[in-house]
């Protein structure tokens, strides 16, 4: 029995036999093609030149959602190697003269810009290459679907170990028969670990030579909550991890009932639970869940990898398809929060570059801006509003005269659809999320021009204790139950509901089942939570007296530090 | 047709992201942009053939512009050189 520790990558467990992946070069043959058969080989690379923009465009959606920006313009460099006129002249070029497969053409085409590497005796711009190749390897797994094909070959039930996965490699596992992989290199953020994450595939990465050390057959247990693989482990370790396996699907399967049930505490407080949306496809889960709404609609994916601001008509057809999917419930369309490094993306005039993006022109700011921007998503939004339950809500709000402004440019695109002939409503619901400290404190004075609000918990608690989250050095002074932030939330909700405004939570505080206690307690109204997460946070509130909840968020609002509220949670056992 | 020379600011030189800020920005023009470094001239509208350039901090880069908007395109490049493509 030997146990290898790594980077726990995605949780859960999986005990199965392994299937070692070969990290060989891909093999790719030389196959003359008949002229008449050229273009179509043509066609198909161009293809797969569009299947894996579409990788990168998942990628950095992912990226962009848990490591910011900086860290997305990577993916940008991948596009362009992808757009490089060495891929997309050179290899139909090659293709063309000589005869040949694409696969073929692709990678000699690579090759010979690898020999050109090859050949630097810089190591950091020799290492660049590997950029190339990553690209490279998508596309030949695309042209070859050779990836997908194997592992879907795999005709049992297995633990995948492999050097490396990509993000495309790990997208298709759950076509295939693989119950958790582990891999050598690769950390908890790699795009193949939020991937499995999302997927519910249990992960371990950054295991340095688990590749060489497994053999095809091996017993493996992969603990994706420890980031710890066992291999070849003993008959009492099995039996250990066999139970612990069976309680959390018992755990799962507990869960199940809870679709459609309300989310009402012990003592009968009922709290709208409603899910988050990042991108489309997470509709079909959400409607799924049965959750009450839609607490949070995020309309960023619509502004990413692409040199034009989406049409009005292009926004209308996504939004009305949420809207019908969601109705009767209501679906609460944010605008989008892009910041100033999207405008020159898009063709328009802007800051390339902020010292500070998270302080500089993003949210309702660059969209006050940009009205044409604004108003062309309003209008999408009132006419999606047309085919179910529709709000709006407005980001990064810092200042009255943002509200205004808004209001201001809410009533023009009204009035424009109604001249046009657009049965438009006369009233849609208007909120702001509450993110920026300032916000929060002025909220008595902006609540008469505004029917709801949504607390940004992520925002609110980096722009409360000036914490960048993406910093390592300060990460752990990122802190959900600072009693400032707690604080702030108290004050929200209470004044919320001096006039009766509706409060609602969006933000990880409201997926993490040791924070929602505090905010069932704080008494806001509605919850919004990660798709994934929604029937255990339902579970959690069903678990609940709001009565003693209460008692405790009273004592959290007298603590002095983080800790004491903990505790106060703990000795509750919650 | 309009040439430059650029020194390369930024400390790491021309790795993938200045590279692509370069090539995002060629991109957007009509002319035809070439680079050049020691004799090695590669497409400036092509991020591998500029990371194959290896372009070191201190390194002298021969921009041209050849096209309708070749001021225009020489421009930007020149603002990308004067901002350290938003490095350091």
């Amino acid at each position: 029995m030997i146990v290898i520790k790594g980077i726990a990558a995605s949780p859960g467990i999986a005990i199965g036999k392994a299937y070692v992946m070969e990290d060989e070069e891909i093999v790719v043959n030389r196959i003359e093609l008949p002229k008449e058969l050229l273009r179509a080989e043509v066609k198909r690379f161009k293809a797969a030149q569009k299947a894996t923009h579409r990788d990168l465009d998942a990628a950095e959606a992912k990226v962009l959602k848990v490591l910011g920006r900086q860290h997305a313009k990577l993916i940008d460099a991948h596009r362009l190697i992808l757009k490089d006129s060495l891929i997309t002249q050179d290899v139909p070029k090659r293709i063309l003269a000589e005869g040949v497969n694409a696969e073929f053409a692709l990678s000699e085409a690579l090759e010979a810009v690898n020999q050109q590497f090859e050949k630097m005796e810089d190591e950091f711009f020799r290492e660049r290459r590997h950029d190339l190749f990553d690209v490279g390897k998508r596309l030949l797994s695309h042209l070859l679907k050779q990836t997908k094909r194997n592992l879907a070959d795999i005709d049992f039930d297995c633990v995948l170990i492999a050097r490396n996965l990509l993000p495309s490699d790990t997208l298709s596992l759950h076509e295939t028969k693989i119950i958790g992989f582990a891999t050598d290199l690769g950390g908890k953020t790699s795009h193949t670990a939020i991937l499995a994450q999302s997927l519910e595939i249990p992960a371990v990465v950054g295991l340095s030579d688990i590749s060489r050390r497994v053999k095809t057959g091996d017993h493996i247990i992969l603990d994706g909550d420890q980031g710890m693989v066992i291999i070849n482990p003993g008959p009492e370790t099995i039996a250990k991890y066999q139970r612990a396996q069976q309680k959390s699907l018992q755990e799962e399967r507990a869960l199940e009932p809870l679709r459609g049930q309300p989310a009402t505490t012990l003592d009968g407080k009922s709290f709208k639970l409603e899910a988050n949306l990042d991108s489309p496809e997470e509709i079909k889960a959400i409607v799924a869940l049965q959750a009450d709404g839609i607490g949070l609609f995020r309309t960023e994916y619509l502004f990413l990898n692409r040199t034009v601001p989406p049409t009005e008509d292009e926004q209308f057809k996504a939004y009305q398809a949420i809207v019908k999917a969601m109705e009767p419930r209501s679906v609460v369309i944010r605008t989008a929060d892009i910041g100033g490094d999207r405008l020159s993306q898009l063709g328009i005039e802007g800051p390339k570059s902020e010292t500070n993006p998270f302080m500089g022109l993003r949210g309702v700011r660059l969209f006050l801006r940009h009205t044409d921007l604004f108003k062309t998503q309003l209008r999408a939004i009132l006419r999606a509003a047309l085919k179910g339950k529709v709000k709006v809500l407005i980001p990064m709000v810092s200042a009255i005269g943002e509200i205004h402004g808004v209001r201001r440019l809410l009533a023009q695109a009204q009035a424009e659809l109604q001249a046009e002939g657009v049965d438009v409503e006369g009233k849609i619901e208007l909120g702001i999320m509450i993110e920026i400290p300032s916000a929060a404190l002025m909220l008595e004075h902006f609540l008469p021009l505004i029917d709801f609000v949504s607390i940004g918990t992520n925002d609110l608690i980096q722009y409360t204790l000036a914490v960048d989250r993406i910093n390592e050095h300060v990460t752990h002074l990122y802190d959900p139950f600072h009693p400032a932030v707690v604080k702030l939330l108290d004050h929200v909700v209470k004044t919320c509901h001096k006039k009766d405004k509706w409060v609602s939570v969006c933000g990880e505080m409201t997926s993490d089942p040791h924070a929602v206690p505090l905010l069932v307690g704080l008494g806001v109204d509605s919850m919004s939570v990660s798709p994934r997460m929604h029937l255990r946070i339902k579970q959690a509130v069903r678990g609940l007296r709001y009565a003693a909840m209460q008692k405790i968020a009273q004592q959290a609002l007298t603590c002095s530090d983080s800790d004491q509220i903990r505790r106060l949670l703990a000795d509750q056992g919650l | 047709m309009i040439e430059k020379e650029f020194v390369v600011p930024q400390k790491l030189g021309m790795h993938a992201r200045p590279c692509a800020l370069l090539v995002q920005e060629a991109n957007r023009f009509r002319s035809q942009i070439t680079v050049n470094k020691d004799g090695l001239e590669i497409n400036g509208k092509s991020v591998m053939g500029l990371m194959l350039l290896a372009a070191e901090c201190g390194a002298r880069l021969k921009i041209k512009a050849e096209g309708a908007d070749e001021a225009q395109a020489m421009d930007a490049v020149g603002k990308l050189f004067a901002r350290k493509f938003d490095e350091d």
